[in-house]
C-alpha cells in the first residue's frame, strides 16, 4: 500500500466517517428491508387476489395485473424518479428515503407477487380438489393446505430477490439518498481515494449480502426435505 | 328406493361432451363398477356426483332427494354422505397421515380431537397403516398412499364411496393390498361405485357392472352377466379384448 495510501486509511478510520458510513448502510438496509417486507405482504395480497375467480373481482384483478406488469417492465431508477414527481404532487414533506422506499415498496410488490402467486400455482389442483371434496371451504382450503405447500417453492427465490434487491437501491444515490452507494462518491469529494471509498462500500454491501445470500440458500436446504414426492 | 340415482346427467369438458346422459342406480350396500375405454366419462361420472364437476343436464338422487348442486349447503351436506378416492393419491402432502385423516372430522365437523384421533386409528388399522400414523405421504408408497387416502375419506362416515381409478397410478405389486382394502369394504352397508379396469377384481366384487362408451352406458347387467354373456357388441369386444390381454 503506498505511503499516502496508507496514511488516508488512518484517516478514513475515524469515528465521524464510520458513523457517517453506518448511516448510509441503514439507508440502504432500510429501503431493502422495509421495500421487501412491504412489498411481500401487498406482493402476497395481489397474488391472492389475482387467483380468485369472483366475477365481482375482476375489475381488481385487471388493475393488479396492470400494476404487477407495469412495475416489473420498468427500469427501478424510473420507478425512483415517478416516485419523486408523484409524491412531489401527493406529500411533499416526504424525505428523499421515504421516496425511494415507497419506489422499493412499488418495485417488491410487482416482483414478489409474481413469487408468491408461482408458489401458490405449484400446488397441484388435485390438492384443492381433495380439500373441497372433503368440504374444506375455500378459506380452509387456502390456510391448511395450498399455503403450507407453497412456502417451500416461494421463500428461497423471496430471498434470492431480496439479496439482488439490495445492490438495486443503489439507484436511490441518484434521488440524493445519502445511501451506501453515494457515501462512497462523498467520501471521494471529501479527498479519500476511490479505492479506499468504495473499498468501504464494497465491504459493507458484501456484509449485508453475504449473510442474506447464506440465509437464501440455508432456506432451500431447510424447505427441500418436504419436496419428496 | 335406490340408494344413488343419475337420471339423464350430461356434462362437458372443455366444451366437448363427455356425458350424454348417463342413468343408473344403485342399491343400499351395492358394489357397482363402471367399465368401459378411457374417456367413456367414468371418471367424469364420479366428479359431477361430488360436485366438482357441473352437470349440465340431469337429475342426481341420493336416497330419493334431488341433489341442488348449485345450492352450497345442500352440496356441503351431500359430501358429508359421500366421499372420493382419487386415482392419484391426494393426500395432503403438508400433514402426516393422521392429519390428513382427523382434518375433515375436526376442521369441518367439529369433531373433538381425541375422539377424531381414535377414529383415525381404527381406520388405519382397519387399512392396515396404523404404526404409519406419523409418517408423512412422500414417506409411503404409492399403495400406502392410496390406503390412507381409503381411510380419510372413510373418517366422515360416508354412506357412499366413489373410487375412481384407485389403483391405476400404482406400481403392479402394489395393486393387491389396495384391491384388498377395499374388499374389505364391501358388503360393509356402504355404498360403493368404483371406477376400475381391473377386470377381474371388478367380477369378483360388484353386485353390478354399468359398461359405458362415448358418454352413455351402452349395458348394464350382473357381472357374470357382462363378462360372460354380454348382450352388446361394443361390451363383447371390449371385455374381449381386456381378458384377451
Amino acid at each position: 500500500m503506498p505511503p499516502d495510501l496508507s496514511g488516508q486509511l488512518a484517516a478514513l478510520l475515524t469515528w465521524s466517517n464510520a458513523e457517517f458510513l453506518v448511516g448510509a448502510l441503514a439507508r440502504t438496509l432500510a429501503m431493502t428491508v422495509i421495500g421487501c417486507s412491504l412489498g411481500f405482504a401487498a406482493g402476497f395480497a395481489i397474488a391472492v387476489l389475482r387467483r380468485t375467480r369472483a366475477a365481482w373481482l375482476a375489475p381488481a384483478r385487471w388493475a393488479a395485473l396492470l400494476f404487477v406488469e407495469t412495475f416489473r417492465r420498468v427500469p427501478f431508477l424510473v420507478t425512483l424518479i415517478l416516485a419523486l414527481f408523484a409524491t412531489q404532487q401527493i406529500a411533499p414533506e416526504l424525505s428523499l428515503l421515504g421516496i425511494a422506499t415507497v419506489a422499493a415498496t412499488l418495485a417488491a410488490t410487482a416482483y414478489l407477487s409474481e413469487i408468491v402467486g408461482a408458489g401458490l400455482g405449484a400446488v397441484p389442483d388435485l390438492q384443492r380438489e381433495g380439500a373441497e371434496a372433503l368440504n374444506l371451504s375455500a378459506w380452509q382450503t387456502f390456510w391448511l393446505v395450498v399455503l403450507p405447500q407453497s412456502w417451500r417453492v416461494i421463500l428461497p427465490p423471496a430471498a434470492a430477490f431480496m439479496v439482488m434487491f439490495v445492490k438495486d437501491t443503489s439507484l436511490a444515490s441518484h434521488l440524493g439518498v445519502v445511501e451506501l452507494t453515494f457515501s462512497g462518491k462523498i467520501l471521494i469529494n471529501r479527498g479519500f481515494s476511490p479505492v479506499l471509498g468504495f473499498g468501504a462500500v464494497l465491504i459493507l454491501y458484501f456484509l449485508i449480502s453475504w449473510p442474506l445470500g447464506r440465509l437464501a440458500a440455508r432456506l432451500e436446504t431447510i424447505l427441500a426435505p418436504s419436496q419428496r414426492s | 328406493m335406490p340408494h344413488l340415482s343419475v337420471r339423464d346427467v350430461c356434462a362437458s369438458y372443455g366444451g366437448e361432451p363427455v356425458l350424454r346422459g348417463v342413468t343408473l342406480e344403485a342399491d343400499r350396500g351395492e358394489v357397482v363398477s363402471l367399465i368401459g375405454p378411457s374417456g367413456s366419462g367414468k371418471s367424469t361420472l364420479l366428479r359431477v356426483l361430488i360436485g366438482l364437476t357441473r352437470a349440465t343436464a340431469g337429475e342426481v338422487q341420493v336416497a330419493g332427494e334431488a341433489i341442488d348442486y348449485g345450492h352450497k349447503a345442500k352440496l356441503r351436506a351431500l359430501r358429508r354422505r359421500m366421499a372420493i378416492v382419487f386415482q392419484q393419491y391426494n393426500l395432503f402432502q403438508n400433514m402426516t397421515v393422521l392429519q390428513n385423516v382427523t382434518l375433515a372430522p375436526v376442521k369441518v365437523h367439529g369433531v373433538a380431537r381425541a375422539e377424531a384421533d381414535a377414529r383415525a386409528f381404527a381406520l388405519l388399522d382397519k387399512v392396515g397403516l396404523a404404526e404409519k400414523a406419523s409418517a408423512y405421504p412422500a414417506e409411503l408408497s404409492g399403495g400406502q398412499q392410496q390406503r390412507v387416502a381409503i381411510a380419510r375419506a372413510l373418517a366422515c362416515d360416508p354412506e357412499i364411496l366413489l373410487l375412481d381409478e384407485v389403483t391405476s397410478a400404482l406400481d403392479p405389486e402394489r395393486v393387491g393390498e389396495v384391491l384388498d382394502t377395499v374388499r374389505t369394504l364391501a358388503g360393509g352397508g356402504i355404498t360403493l361405485l368404483l371406477v376400475s379396469h381391473e377386470m377381474g377384481f371388478v367380477r369378483e366384487i360388484s353386485t353390478r357392472v354399468v359398461m359405458m362408451d362415448q358418454g352413455r352406458v351402452v349395458e348394464e347387467g350382473s357381472p357374470d352377466g357382462i363378462f360372460l354373456s354380454p348382450q352388446q357388441d361394443r361390451t363383447r369386444s371390449f371385455v374381449g379384448s381386456i381378458i384377451r390381454h
